[in-house]
């Protein structure tokens, strides 16, 4: 049977000990090989995809409240909620609404918002760049951090380095992250005056989105000879999310290269480069960080398919126009279609981001690739 | 082969060499006493149990030891007549890989998996020259070539995994072999992870090069079938200390220490029984090394050992030229055969 | 680990030694035991909440509403609504803990029994618990939480509910890989050959061992079901006002942030404090039961 195993593949224990090979070498020669298995693993996601949808649908299908009534208010008679009820198909057997469901889902259509009445697809197209633009802007800030941490603590073992570095690393992952925001904006907007409280650009300047990654948008313009105002904004915008959406990965990450440090620091090749008069550091940053560096790319990808969902404490309190704060709302105001919609839509993005984890993974370590 | 010329200064002389760990349970003396030499063109054959300090004594010549918990306490190595033990740390770099380098057990580990073969030995090249990349590369060619490894020029660009163990061990012996001017080579256990077949041929390889480049070998084993084939003269230690020293031949007809006498009476005699060359005819194993004090270490395992023995370790005794042994009741007196 | 495990065929290896050894090792591990420490407080202030609170946690005075801490009658200070911060920290203690023993001890209930079954039976029954778990791992563990609680209905009960369910797969996982390392040991099947149930070997001789590293992952879980519980009070999903939870009272108190910095910095810290208590004790018994994972 085939099973994602992805869990597998990335405690952070098991440290590669084997031949990686290259990724130009790997896609020079066996181009057939890697094609298999891409489709391999595609197929073996549509059970868990089917899975999905599945569980989506009945944990919002089942829970109480009507969809008509609330589209239609209090005041509706019981005429009007009927005729909405069959428009909606309501009416129907759960086991046709699922399959009605299903065979929308598989078009790419998600419905329509109930509040906002338009097409949840679009929706959620619009808020995507708002809300990669950040989980790519902390996965950045976390990773270059926490690798730069991690070895520094693995190379300066039991020293203050070290000591100071993991117990920030902890203290990192028992903080609650809406916490964290809130002081950030305490000390940083409200205390220093530093940075605005939330938003991704300031209100005051009139600017049409070309991407709608507007750091992207700030530096074209700047290229453009248009003025520096919409990059600085955006990116004085993005910084204290970042902070706050970036500490948990950072703590993972310096935690894992640390860990992974210390083991291939153990291993034979060190000892040879060693042995053939090669200057430490390069030791450290050219022999052993290329290897230690493979379980935490895992660990990299994995932070980054989780920031991608788990941004709704951070978009909520930062008013970060993105999917976490749509989601919330739409719970709040009971919008079924929209809360199925969006969660179907990360949840796949998450499984897609996974795999693409996995296979960048056995790509840059063949142990895995060759079973 | 054994065309030493003792006139000649000693390539590498290792004089009264004291090797100290420091544990968590008290100190270690992991080597004690040490004299060794190892002339221009020689190899010296450094055998004994695991633990007896042999690989200590390599590392403690490369000054690789992990200080702490190591520690050099006393003593001088000197490499063409310069003490290692006085150089900078940048100029013992300078040494390293060039001048002295190193093989070790394990060629699968031993080299490193997301580098191509070839990269890594230029690699050596460039850190001891002013060589560019691929000039580097190409001189990485050529030593594929000259440890005989087939099609030099694809197989650098080959990862460790795509090679075969004892490919591997050809390619770590080129990466040794990647200076101007090799001196010393510290083999160490370099054929124990390879099959029977592949120890022969990466042997005869050793001692072509040996001849070949002019370098000296220090070869660290416990096997002496390997050192039968390859050394000129053998060096036996025992819980940190030497215990016999020897020309290969002088030590196979007429061991004088207990210990060297067991260590050739259980050697496998053909490849079948390979695996059972543990010193099963020496009863008893290698004690405590926190344990013992000034007694010869070998006298709890010993047939012959006497109160003498428990005393404290003896003096150098000479059972002919350059044939030295450290023991108060050797084999040819006390007339015990092995 | 795996040398205790090499037990003779008749006897159950669920030596008091091993369990001995291992706490004579955590009480040498510092960091686990500043967590324990940690804990061991936090719990003595839950416990003990009605002697120790100085004050009724949600009785209010308007009159001294938000008095800075170090105050005479007030340490911490009082919130918005002049409630004595120190005593509703006290008392969210005890809503905390209670929340993390609780929604682990649901998972550890739901994950237990599914990993039980997968890794005992095998065949089908594995396939089919594992694709479920799968499934469940599919959906960000936020996000899950959120959504069980969002069709649940916001309360703290269905919190615990909500974190408990969304926390289960790692259970399953870690109950199941022990119970397939267990399955095939020869005491295993010395009891089967006697005729012992499939039930009573289970639940009898496999679970015990498969109890370390569940140990290890339950402790981490306290700690994580304790800032997921904060996070869902801090969205409205979980504890409703006035309980005093620590997240709510940090949600409630926001836009307090320009004039009363401590309403919201003092409940975050105790949440810190108790969160880091359970990692650095996970921690240290993951080094010490789960020699796998050391590094």
């Amino acid at each position: 049977m085939q099973r994602i195993g992805r869990f597998e593949q990335t405690k952070p224990a098991r440290l590669p000990d084997g031949p990686v090979l290259a990724l130009a070498s790997l896609l020079g020669r066996e181009p057939s090989f890697m094609l298999k298995f891409v489709a391999k693993r595609l197929v073996s996601l549509i059970p868990t995809l089917l899975g999905v949808v599945t569980l989506v649908f009945f944990m919002i299908a089942l829970t109480p409240g009507d969809p008509a009534r609330i589209m239609l208010g209090e005041r509706a008679n019981a005429e009007q909620l009927a005729q909405l009820r069959a428009e909606l198909g309501l009416d129907q057997p759960l086991v046709k609404q699922y399959g009605l469901y299903l065979s929308r889902v598989v078009r790419g259509d998600l419905g329509n918002s109930i509040i906002s009445q338009q097409k949840i697809t679009d929706e959620l197209s619009e808020r995507l760049p708002a809300t990669i633009e950040l989980a790519l802007m902390a996965t950045l800030f976390a990773s270059i951090l926490g690798i730069v941490l991690g070895v520094a603590a693995a190379r300066k073992r039991n020293s203050w380095v070290d000591y100071t570095t993991m117990t920030g690393a902890l203290v990192g992952v028992s903080m609650p992250v809406f916490w964290l925001a809130l002081v950030l904006i305490m000390v940083f907007s409200i205390f220093l005056d530093l940075l605005p409280t939330g938003g991704r650009i300031d209100v005051r300047i009139y600017f049409k989105p070309i991407t709608n990654f507007y750091l992207l948008d700030g530096l074209i313009l700047m290229l453009k000879g248009e003025g520096t105002e919409v990059f600085v904004s955006a990116l004085k915008h993005i910084i204290l999310p970042t902070i706050a959406l970036g500490t948990i990965p950072l703590a993972i990450i310096a935690r894992t290269t640390r860990s992974s440090m210390l083991e291939v620091l153990k291993q034979d090749y060190v000892k040879t480069a060693r042995a053939a008069g090669v200057k430490e550091r390069k030791v450290v940053y050219r022999y052993a960080l290329r290897n230690a560096l493979l379980p935490v790319v895992t660990v990299i990808g994995i932070q980054f398919g989780l920031l991608l969902s788990g941004a709704i404490l951070t978009e909520t309190i930062f008013s970060w126009p993105g999917i976490g704060k749509w989601i919330y709302h739409a719970i709040g105001a009971r919008d079924f279609p929209a809360v199925q919609g969006g969660i179907l839509f990360i949840s796949i993005f998450f499984v897609l981001i996974n795999l693409t984890v996995d296979l960048l993974y056995s790509v840059i370590n063949p142990r895995i690739r060759l079973k | 082969m054994s065309d030493n010329n003792p006139t000649q200064a000693p390539l590498l002389d290792i004089q009264d060499l004291q090797v100290n760990f420091h544990t968590r349970r008290g100190l270690v003396r992991a080597v004690r006493n040490l004299n060794l030499s190892i002339n221009e063109g020689e190899t010296l054959a450094l055998v004994g149990e695991s633990g007896c300090g042999k690989s200590v004594t390599a590392h403690a010549i490369t000054r690789l030891v992990p200080m702490p918990p190591g520690d050099i306490a006393s003593g001088s190595i000197l490499f063409r007549g310069d003490n290692l033990l006085d150089l900078s740390e940048r100029e013992m770099r300078t040494l390293r890989g060039s001048k002295i380098s190193m093989i070790f057990q394990e060629p699968m580990t031993s080299l490193n998996p997301v580098f191509t073969i070839g990269t890594q030995i230029a690699e050596v090249f460039r850190t001891h020259t002013n060589m560019g990349k691929k000039e580097a590369f190409e001189k990485a060619v050529e030593l594929l070539d000259l440890v005989k490894i087939p099609a030099p020029a694809k197989r650098a660009q080959s990862y460790p995994h795509q090679l075969s163990g004892g490919m591997r061990q050809r390619a770590m012996i080129a990466m040794a072999l990647a200076s101007p001017e090799p001196g010393l080579m510290i083999a160490d256990e370099p054929t124990t992870a390879l099959d029977v077949t592949i120890q022969a041929q990466i042997l005869q390889l050793l001692s072509e090069l040996k001849e070949r480049v002019g370098m000296s070998i220090l070869l660290i084993t416990h096997d002496m079938g390997v050192v039968a084939e390859t050394a000129d003269r053998v060096a036996v230690m025992y819980a940190g200390r030497k215990v016999e020293d020897a020309p290969v031949e002088e030590l196979f007809a007429n061991p004088q220490h207990p210990y060297a006498a067991g260590l050739l009476g259980c050697q496998p005699s053909s490849p079948q029984n390979k695996g059972a060359h543990r010193l099963e005819s020496i009863d008893g194993s290698v004690p405590d090394l926190l344990s013992i004090g000034e007694e010869c270490p070998f006298s709890n395992r010993c047939p012959n050992a006497s109160d003498r023995c428990r005393a404290g370790f003896p003096e150098k005794s000479e059972a002919g030229p350059n044939h030295a042994y450290w023991c108060h009741h050797p084999i040819s007196n006390s007339g015990v055969a092995s | 680990m795996n040398e205790t495990k090499t037990a003779t065929t008749d006897e159950i290896p669920a030596e008091p030694g091993f369990w001995r050894e291992s706490w004579y090792q955590l009480t040498r591990n510092r960091a686990a035991m500043v967590g324990l420490v940690i804990i061991a407080l936090f719990a003595i202030l839950a416990i003990f909440a009605p002697l120790l609170a100085p004050a009724d946690p949600v009785v209010q005075s308007i009159s001294e509403r938000m008095t800075p801490p170090l105050s005479p009658g007030y340490l911490l200070g009082t919130d918005d609504l002049g409630r004595d911060m120190l005593s509703r920290i006290i008392y969210g203690g005890r809503i905390s803990l209670v929340i993390g023993v609780v929604s682990v001890g649901i998972s550890l209930v739901l994950g237990g029994i599914l990993g039980l079954a997968a890794g005992y039976f095998g065949g089908w029954t594995d396939r089919i618990i594992m694709r479920i778990i799968d499934i469940m791992l599919a959906f960000p563990y936020i996000l899950l939480t959120i959504v069980i609680v969002a069709m649940l209905g916001p309360s703290l009960f269905n919190a615990m509910v909500a974190i408990g369910i969304s926390q289960m797969p790692r259970y399953a996982r870690v109950i199941r890989a022990s119970v397939i390392s267990e399955r095939e040991q020869d005491y295993v099947l010395a009891e089967r050959s006697l005729g012992t149930s499939d039930l009573e070997l289970m639940f009898r001789t496999i679970l015990p061992n498969a109890l370390a590293p569940t140990i290890v992952q339950a402790t981490l879980g306290v700690g994580e079901a304790i800032l997921s519980s904060a996070g869902l009070s801090f969205l409205g999903l979980g504890a409703q006002p006035p309980t005093p939870e620590w997240g709510l009272m940090i949600a409630s108190s926001k836009q307090f942030i320009t004039t009363a910095w401590w309403i919201v910095t003092l409940p975050g810290i105790a949440i810190l404090l108790t969160v880091l208590g359970f990692n650095l004790l996970g921690d240290g018994l993951r080094d010490i039961l789960d020699p796998r994972m050391r590094d």
